[in-house]
């Protein structure tokens, strides 16, 4: 069975606050919820599926009951910050399957709020967890993780902190235009290379922001969406995949990205020379770097030289990317960047992203994003959408 | 940049799967498992062959040394530290941390061996320094 054409992205949602210590996080799940509703033009009690992931605290069943869902369908699969992509994904596979008609996915979080230190502290592993007892002295941050996949990177293929910087730099041309921007200021690569080491080689430039906040997504069938009178986005390609130790022979140089994204485009029928906007994961500059390659939108060790010299600003170079600003400088909600990923491309697909970086007849994206430890064990999930 | 100093290490939580690990730890050896059925080693040691999904491994105990696969100096941490994954003379990699040294010393490819480092109040930590 494919997802091909049986569903469409109707609602989109993204919060606009970046800092709510005056919120409960079931009040912003809530509230993207209703935006994402209200976009797609439907209502609370049209919802019969709800997805969420780890941030939703207490599970499915909680933000089910606080929001009073009358379900049919639920999927809480998590896999770290790429969650939401598998939720659309699976959401899609529900419809198909015709187990739920409108399926809500929901993310939403508050580690600004909370001051959390999201890279250079460990997220908390339960001493049953089967890696926690061999790695929790060793203090695996996000930070370090990272920095280990770029170190290898610059070693086996000479890419340099600069060439890591223009992934920064056109991020930051992008949210100049996003009122809602954490960091709207436009920087240089200069600028990058000479912000604090984090962690080495990974600058503190080089890493996304931390920012309380949510968005929402609603997805339907065709014959739901062809009654909302809203642009159409439909849903033609997904994958998803772990990547993890293989028992000791880590291999640092490739990601999740690398089996999604083949599932993804072999689904979708198209390749990556077809795609007109890219959402890709940006925790990291590094992050975007390893997606792109593994993606095929170049050859592997390829990714430093592609992303230089603006290739990723949006009218300038070949693959615009994180039109919004991303991760990298416009928000990073529940430390979970795969929800505004989705949105963003659902933005461009509409023609609704903010002119200046407006895509021209932006008919094909590609959404992809990596969840929890790119340099242990990690997520990959892709989507693919058109619009029609 | 630095001389990297003795950290605070959160001790491990050994369950009855890894009880022998741990207890080799405190005798100052690092034990590895291997797949009887394929011969190959593999860390984090389990009792279950990660090439089979059988009870057929073993323990064996690794020479200790070993070369940088890629590492991190954190700087940015109350006691920097340098994280990393050294692949070890037997073939797989361990996460560990780079110690006894400065973290200019510090390269992918270098020739580290093993060294323990006590935990708060659990068993020693299996570490590499440069040889």
């Amino acid at each position: 069975m494919t997802i091909k054409g049986k569903a469409y992205i109707v609602g989109a949602f993204e919060h606009p606050t970046r800092k709510a210590p005056d919120k409960s996080l079931a009040e912003l799940h809530a509230e993207c919820a209703a935006g994402a509703l209200a976009d797609a033009g439907l209502a609370k009690d049209d919802v019969d599926g709800y997805f969420c992931g780890g941030d939703a605290l207490g599970g499915a069943a909680s933000f089910a009951d606080y929001m009073n869902l009358k379900l049919r369908h639920v999927d809480s699969t998590d896999a770290g910050g790429c969650s939401p992509l598998i939720h659309v994904s699976h959401a899609a596979q529900a419809i198909a399957a015709g187990k739920c008609d409108v399926a809500l996915v929901t993310l939403a979080g508050r580690p600004r709020s909370d001051g959390m230190a999201t890279g250079t502290t460990p997220r908390p592993r339960d001493p049953q967890q089967p890696d926690a007892q061999f790695e929790t002295a060793m203090t695996l941050t996000t930070a370090n993780g990272y920095a280990m996949v770029a170190a290898r990177h610059m070693h086996e293929f000479a890419t340099t902190s600069e060439q890591l910087a223009w992934i920064k730099v056109a991020a930051s041309h992008h949210a100049q235009h996003n009122p809602n921007a954490m960091l709207p200021q436009v920087v240089t690569v200069e600028d990058v290379v000479n912000s604090p080491i984090v962690s080495t080689p990974l600058h503190r430039l080089d890493c996304c922001v931390i920012s309380d906040g949510g968005g929402a997504l609603v997805v339907t069938r065709p014959e739901i969406a062809n009654k909302l009178g809203r642009p159409r986005v439909r849903i033609i390609g997904s994958g998803e995949a772990i990547k993890h130790q293989s028992a000791g022979y880590v291999d640092l140089t490739y990601s999740a990205a690398v089996a999604a994204g083949r599932a993804a485009f072999a689904e979708a029928g198209v390749t990556p020379a077809d795609i007109r906007y890219v959402s890709i994961y940006d925790s990291f500059t590094i992050t975007v770097l390893v997606q792109i390659e593994d993606l095929g939108f170049c050859e592997k060790g390829k990714g430093g030289a592609f992303v230089a010299d603006g290739n990723l600003i949006s009218g300038v170079g070949r693959l615009p990317f994180n039109t919004d600003g991303g991760g990298l400088c416009n928000n990073h909600p529940a430390n979970r960047g795969g929800m505004t990923k989705v949105i963003e491309a659902v933005r461009q697909l509409r023609g609704e992203a903010h002119p200046a970086v407006q895509v021209k007849d932006c008919g094909l994206a590609l959404a992809h994003g990596t969840g929890l430890a790119l340099a242990a064990r990690h997520g990959g999930a892709t989507l693919i959408m058109e619009r029609e | 940049m630095a001389m990297i100093k003795d950290r605070e290490l959160t001790p491990p939580v050994p369950n009855a799967e890894t009880a022998a690990f741990w207890k080799a730890a405190e005798d100052g050896r690092l034990l590895i498992g291997r797949c009887t059925a394929t011969g190959r080693a593999f860390f984090y040691p389990r009792r279950v062959s990660p090439f089979t999904l059988s009870g057929d491994v073993e323990w064996i105990e690794a020479s200790g040394r070993g070369t940088i696969y890629s590492f991190s100096y954190m700087a940015r941490a109350k006691v920097p530290f340098a994280i990393a994954y050294v692949e070890l003379e037997e073939g797989p990699m361990v996460l560990t941390n780079i110690v006894d040294c400065d973290s200019d010393q510090i390269a992918i490819g270098l020739p580290v061996r093993l060294v323990f480092k006590p935990s708060n109040g659990g068993p020693p930590i299996p570490m590499f320094t440069p040889e």
